[in-house]
């Protein structure tokens, strides 16, 4: 072993870190020997030109570094979608830029071999060190099935180690053996390459492995009885997706405020010892505010992505798809397509992250653009805000609370608008997948904490970092647009509130309003409004607090009453019916969210469906909220 | 285009798509219909519904579509749109 080292010691040395490569199909447990051997230091990215995203950790043995990547799950060597095309091109070394592995790790689930044997036989016939690391060996045995993996090793003529994903016994075997896979047994014959061929090859395998198939899990046919049940299995979804909300919505809250309050008492701390109040403002709005956007999200977003973490390794999201894809289907996408819808009403940046289990491309691309129509949460403050300008609180129709019909219909709205743009950009340029839909149904089990919490970490970073910088940058940009140029002289000897309302009513973000005024003013927005709206390309809720600051309202964060009455330079009141529908018909349909679109740009790998979606969702906006301004004036509401 | 059809000397046996079975069937593979695109019959034949395959029809989503097939050890849910290509010989009883 020593002597070996030192050899491999020295390739270290000259060529670079090694690779390995984990290969297996979908459900093989993959990325869970993947998290085992790498901890929570993964890297993410995306391949080269399609939006397949990739990861590479790295894993130290005996304190040699090895590179380990978590290859896309994939049935076959023979790929029928680019997407599926990278893993046979990099393992091929024909993947632009990047070398082929040095060694294959392939992963393998025991209750599904007879299926896999085909993957195993195709990826030994790339002549490449290879360890087949074979899980879920114990629920095999429980289920009634056998296998000798000792003598599936002679037979395939690689080493064979068993995984237990689960509590990562087996892990440390694969780590070790990867110390030395020049060393590993190589098969004395490939396998064929033929169809046929391939399928006598696996059975001798498996039956020199004397290898027994398990029985169907039983647990999981009595729970599916119940849980897939036309009757009870639809009473259950719709409790699931109910509770998932009440969830996200009352847990999330405290901790959001909790996040709120601190950068409050920080942003305090901060306007009590910087003396010049550029640089104080510059601290505790610019930074401390644009960090706190990005603050408060997290807890929503590391919760969401734990709740779709336990319905997913429990096995139920894809009972969930499998009951809502035919609804899906209406719109030219799967049952998958709709967990990330239906994230995508609590903040679309983890609905949008959520499309990674769609194995199409298009599909994948489909629900991005279209997921931002769904009513996010961000567009809660913006929209009771306006609510409560158009209808009174005691108002009644048809015995139901006015402003709970406004809201419903609100979120409604979105929700449909999302599922018709989808249908339409899956009809148009999305057009034309070949790729059918096929969707496995793993038996329930027990769900890993291990790999929830690595679903939530990787969450959390990749919005911290990858979002974080994108949204701190736009609201340094957005503070200095709202707050410069300083109006010392102007302002001295006025209350804070109103020199708040005179800096931004003369500061650069004033000179954008009145700039771009003759475009919302069709909409009924006077510039005021408009350096609000520009203030919330950020974030919707920065609606409310800059509308709240143009207002001098005494609370910025509640500035109902100052709007109300405000009125524009001839005395009139800006915020009438018309204008306030077509402000909530505007919020409904535009993307003013920079960190979607940094997370868009993320998983697109490419500015052009962030632009995309950008724009439509612009000119959507515009149009409708001039059609209902135009409606709500004719009938003089 | 590419038929699979191995089993079809079998002449007694009638052949019919994989989407006319009733949940609680169970069925043999014979291929695929040979107006299928080569690329889905592929992709479908990676999955396990290879010529001599033994698969069971589980359940139906209650809204009709999908439909949950077990095949090699697996759960696998096609839509009636890719059970209609694949062709079986049902089995008599159970």
């Amino acid at each position: 072993m020593t002597a070996c080292h030192d050899v491999e010691g020295a390739t270290v040395a000259v060529a670079g870190i090694r690779r390995v490569a984990l290969v297996g199909s979908p459900n093989a447990g993959k990325t869970s020997v993947f998290n085992h051997l790498t901890g929570l230091r993964a890297k993410t990215g995306n391949y080269p030109g399609v939006t397949v995203a990739r990861s590479v950790g790295t894993t130290h043995v005996n304190g040699t570094p090895i590179a380990v990547e978590d290859l896309p799950g994939t049935y076959s060597l023979e790929p029928i979608s680019p997407d599926e095309q990278v893993v046979t091109d990099l393992l091929a070394g024909t993947c632009a830029g990047i070398d082929p592995p040095d060694a294959i790790v392939l992963v393998a689930d025991a209750t599904t071999l007879r299926r896999s044997i085909l993957l195993i036989g195709q990826v030994l016939r790339l002549d490449l060190p290879c360890l087949l690391a074979l899980t879920m060996g114990d629920e095999l045995a429980s289920r009634g099935g056998r296998i000798d993996t000792d003598a599936l090793s002679t037979a395939l003529g690689i080493p064979v180690t068993a995984v237990v994903a689960h509590h990562g016994s087996g892990i440390d075997d694969v780590r070790t053996q990867l110390a030395s896979f020049a060393q590993w047994q190589r098969p004395p014959v490939l396998p064929p390459a033929e169809p046929d061929a391939i399928d006598a090859w696996g059975q001798s395998v498996l039956d020199a492995a004397d290898y027994v198939a398990p029985q169907p899990d039983r647990r999981t046919q009595r729970i599916d009885r119940v849980l897939l049940h036309p009757v009870w299995g639809t009473v259950t979804f719709f409790a699931v997706m109910f509770y998932f909300f009440q969830v996200l919505f009352t847990a999330a809250a405290p901790l959001r405020d909790g996040i709120g309050h601190a950068l409050t008492w920080l942003g305090g701390q901060v306007a009590d010892h910087v003396g010049n109040p550029v640089l104080r403002g510059l601290f505790s709005q610019g930074i401390i505010g644009g960090v706190g956007t990005v603050l408060q999200f997290i807890p929503q977003i590391v919760l969401l992505f734990c709740l779709l973490a336990f319905l997913e390794s429990v096995g139920y999201m894809s009972r969930a798809a499998f009951l809502m894809d035919r609804v899906m289907a209406k719109t030219g996408l799967e049952g998958r397509a709709f967990v990330a819808m239906l994230s995508s009403f609590a903040c679309a940046i983890p609905g949008i992250m959520a499309t990674r289990t769609l194995p199409s491309s298009r599909d994948r691309i489909a629900t991005i653009v279209t997921a931002p129509l769904m009513t996010c949460s961000a567009r809660l403050p913006v929209y009771t805000l306006l609510v409560g300008l158009l209808v009174a609180p005691q108002t009644r129709w048809w015995g139901l609370s006015a402003q709970g019909v406004t809201m419903f219909l609100l979120y409604l709205g979105g929700g449909l608008s999302a599922l018709i743009a989808a249908l339409l950009v899956k009809s148009t340029i999305l057009r034309g997948d070949l790729l059918p839909f096929t969707m496995e149904l793993p038996p329930y089990r027990l769900p890993s904490p291990r790999a929830m919490l690595a679903a939530m970490w990787s969450a959390a970073r990749v919005f911290l970092r990858k979002a974080g910088t994108i949204i701190l940058a736009t609201s340094l940009v957005l503070w200095a647009l709202l707050n410069l140029p300083v109006r010392e002289a102007q302002t001295r000897g006025m209350s804070t509130t109103d020199t708040t309302a005179y800096v931004m009513n003369h500061s650069y973000a004033a000179d954008v309003g009145r700039a771009v005024e003759p475009v919302f003013s069709p909409l009924g927005f006077d510039w005021r409004t408009d350096i609000a709206l520009v203030g919330s390309l950020s974030a919707r809720e920065v609606f409310v607090s800059t509308l709240g600051q143009v207002a001098a309202a005494s609370d910025p964060d509640a500035p109902q009453a100052a709007l109300a009455t405000m009125t524009d330079d001839h005395g009139r009141r800006i915020f009438t019916a018309p204008t306030v529908i077509a402000l909530m018909i505007y919020f409904m349909f535009a993307l003013q969210c920079m960190s979607t679109i940094a997370v868009m740009r993320r998983e697109t790998n490419t500015w052009r469906w962030p632009a995309f979606a950008f724009s439509y969702m612009f000119v959507l906006a515009w149009v409708m909220a001039f059609i209902a301004h135009s409606i709500a004036l004719g009938l003089g509401a | 285009m590419r038929t699979q059809r191995q089993g079809a000397g079998e002449q007694t046996d009638p052949v019919i798509a994989l989407a006319q079975l009733t949940p609680g069937t169970r069925a043999t593979v014979v291929g695929t219909a040979a107006e299928a695109n080569p690329v889905i019959a592929k992709r479908l034949g990676q999955l396990g519904f290879r010529a001599n395959a033994r698969v069971d029809v589980v359940r139906r989503a209650p809204l009709g579509d999908p439909t949950i097939y077990r095949v090699h050890d697996t759960e696998l849910c096609l839509r009636r749109r890719e059970a209609q290509l694949i062709e079986v010989v049902p089995e008599a009883d159970r």
